[in-house]
């Protein structure tokens, strides 16, 4: 603080004078100084309002018996989210500061909001006519939401029952996602840029983000009517879900975003897939699963019987005991499914087993037939295939005789004597 | 790579291991094998709804950039 030290010629009697500039000073100092005068909020109704070249805005704020001057600087006036006219009843954000080269004291505006149905509804329409000109709320627009969100963002209020019953819905339908809340003023003139900000911070690292905010009067919901914000949801890397209000409610950051639900939990049921449908698709597919491999085996049991008369016994008796294999692979796989279905399985299972057993040829050998056989062990299927003075061998269940053909019959009805 | 990151691809590829099957046109090493694939996704899928527990974080700007910070949920 400058100091008081009076430059002026005292006199006796006579209090020592300020200068003006040091008048100005102390006013400017216990103005600062003074924190009811800083973020301060200010109701009252926009005149002489003008637009400089540099972009900064010049309006004086008025009520029936008084008026204070007001400066928005062009920062602040790029990111007010809609038009300041004259005539409208707004509510504004900011600083009381002292000018001394102009004497004046000023209220340097932050941020400022409609106030009031009136302003409400004619900055609501401006903004709204506004951005659907520009094509912001065309369905084309709209994204599809993730099937399986990974990373799912939260941008609320870190207090109250919004962001509680978003988590627990997921919580219950979707434990799988990891759920990022990004905190935000969700009302008053700092709202719009704390909400932008936040959307700004999660919208790159999830795949999907909801916006939300519980009921709340029109004043109340006005951030979400924020040109600025609004944009800023279109541009969102990620799709948005909105979710503000009551279902009544229709804001401008609905239009906007991807998809509107009517409430925070609708927003958290539809960016998440339900885990009991879930379980459901993954037990449908285990059973399938199955099921199909089952009518796999039948149908490798067709093959084998038609290729019973093809194989050697010998061949075929490792065909079986591959195939037993893979019989006693597929129930140890088997078994991890359900219970009911893998008793099930095993039983038929078992049945082709034996089935096959039947079909090899020790088992025909054992019912008291024999096979012939070429000494490279190729059964002999067919008496053409024979000629006269082959060595053949003939196969009992106890053992095997060798042979050779001396006569060879003729025509269609050949008769082969051993 | 994280549980959660692998869902939505061993759905998907239980799902296929489904589909190639059904098609009933797989040899039956071939079928066991895929089968077998299948019964593993179908495990690694069930053990991860059953089992998740899900994170919850807060997003903070701090001197050092974003910081997530565990989100406490009663």
């Amino acid at each position: 603080m400058d100091s008081l030290a009076v430059t002026c010629e005292s006199r006796p009697g006579v209090p020592e004078a300020l200068t003006v500039t040091q008048l100005a000073r102390v006013i400017r100092d216990t103005v600062r100084a003074n924190p009811i005068l800083s973020r301060i909020l200010v109701r009252g109704e926009v005149s002489n309002l003008q637009r400089a070249p540099s972009g900064h805005v010049f309006f004086t704020l008025k009520d029936a018996t008084a008026q204070i001057s007001c400066t928005l600087f062009r920062e602040d006036a790029e990111m007010l989210g809609f038009d300041l006219e004259d005539g409208m009843d707004v509510v504004v954000s900011g600083d009381v500061d002292v000018f001394p080269r102009r004497g004046s004291v000023q209220l340097l505006i932050k941020a400022a909001t409609p106030a009031g149905v009136g302003a409400f509804w004619a900055a609501y329409q401006k903004t709204r006519k506004k951005l659907a000109a520009e094509g912001l709320f065309d369905a084309a627009r709209k994204r599809p939401l993730p099937s399986f969100p990974r990373k799912i963002g939260v941008v609320t209020s870190e207090v109250g029952a919004v962001v509680h019953d978003i988590v627990t819905i997921l919580r219950r339908r979707y434990p799988i996602a990891h759920i990022v809340i990004a905190p935000a003023l969700v009302q008053g003139p700092e709202a719009p840029a704390s909400l932008r900000r936040a959307l700004a911070f999660v919208a790159d690292r999830v795949d999907v983000v909801i916006v939300a905010r519980g009921g709340g009067s029109l004043e109340d919901l006005w951030c979400f009517n924020d040109e600025g914000l609004a944009r800023a949801v279109a541009a969102s890397r990620a799709p948005v879900v909105s979710a503000i209000g009551h279902e009544t409610d229709v804001t401008i950051v609905d239009f906007v975003a991807d998809v509107r639900a009517a409430t925070p939990s609708a927003a958290a049921e539809l960016v998440s897939p339900d885990a009991t449908e879930l379980m459901a698709r993954i037990n449908g597919a285990g059973r399938s699963l199955v099921g199909e491999i089952h009518e796999a085996l039948r149908g490798a049991r067709g093959r084998a019987t038609a290729l019973r008369e093809r194989l050697s016994p010998r061949g075929l008796q490792r065909g079986v005991e591959a195939n037993r294999a893979l019989l006693e692979r597929s129930f140890a796989a088997l078994s991890a499914v359900a219970p009911r279905e893998v008793t099930r399985q095993r039983e038929r299972l078992d049945a082709l087993g034996r089935r096959l057993d039947v079909l090899s040829p020790l088992a025909t050998l054992q019912r008291g037939y024999a096979i012939a056989e070429r000494e490279d062990g190729h059964v002999v299927a067919h008496a053409a295939d024979v000629g006269s003075g082959d060595a053949l061998a003939v196969r009992f269940q106890d053992g095997r005789i060798r042979v050779h053909v001396n006569q060879e019959q003729e025509d269609h009805d050949r008769r082969i004597e051993l | 790579m994280t549980e959660e990151s692998n869902f939505e691809d061993s759905l998907a590829a239980l799902e296929a291991t489904v589909d190639a099957l059904s098609r009933g046109d797989l040899p039956l090493d071939r079928a066991l094998a895929v089968f077998e694939e299948g019964l593993g996704l179908y495990r690694r899928c069930h053990a991860i709804l059953a089992d998740s527990e899900q994170r919850v974080t807060k997003l903070i700007a701090a001197a050092e950039g974003l910081i997530e910070e565990p989100f406490p949920v009663e």
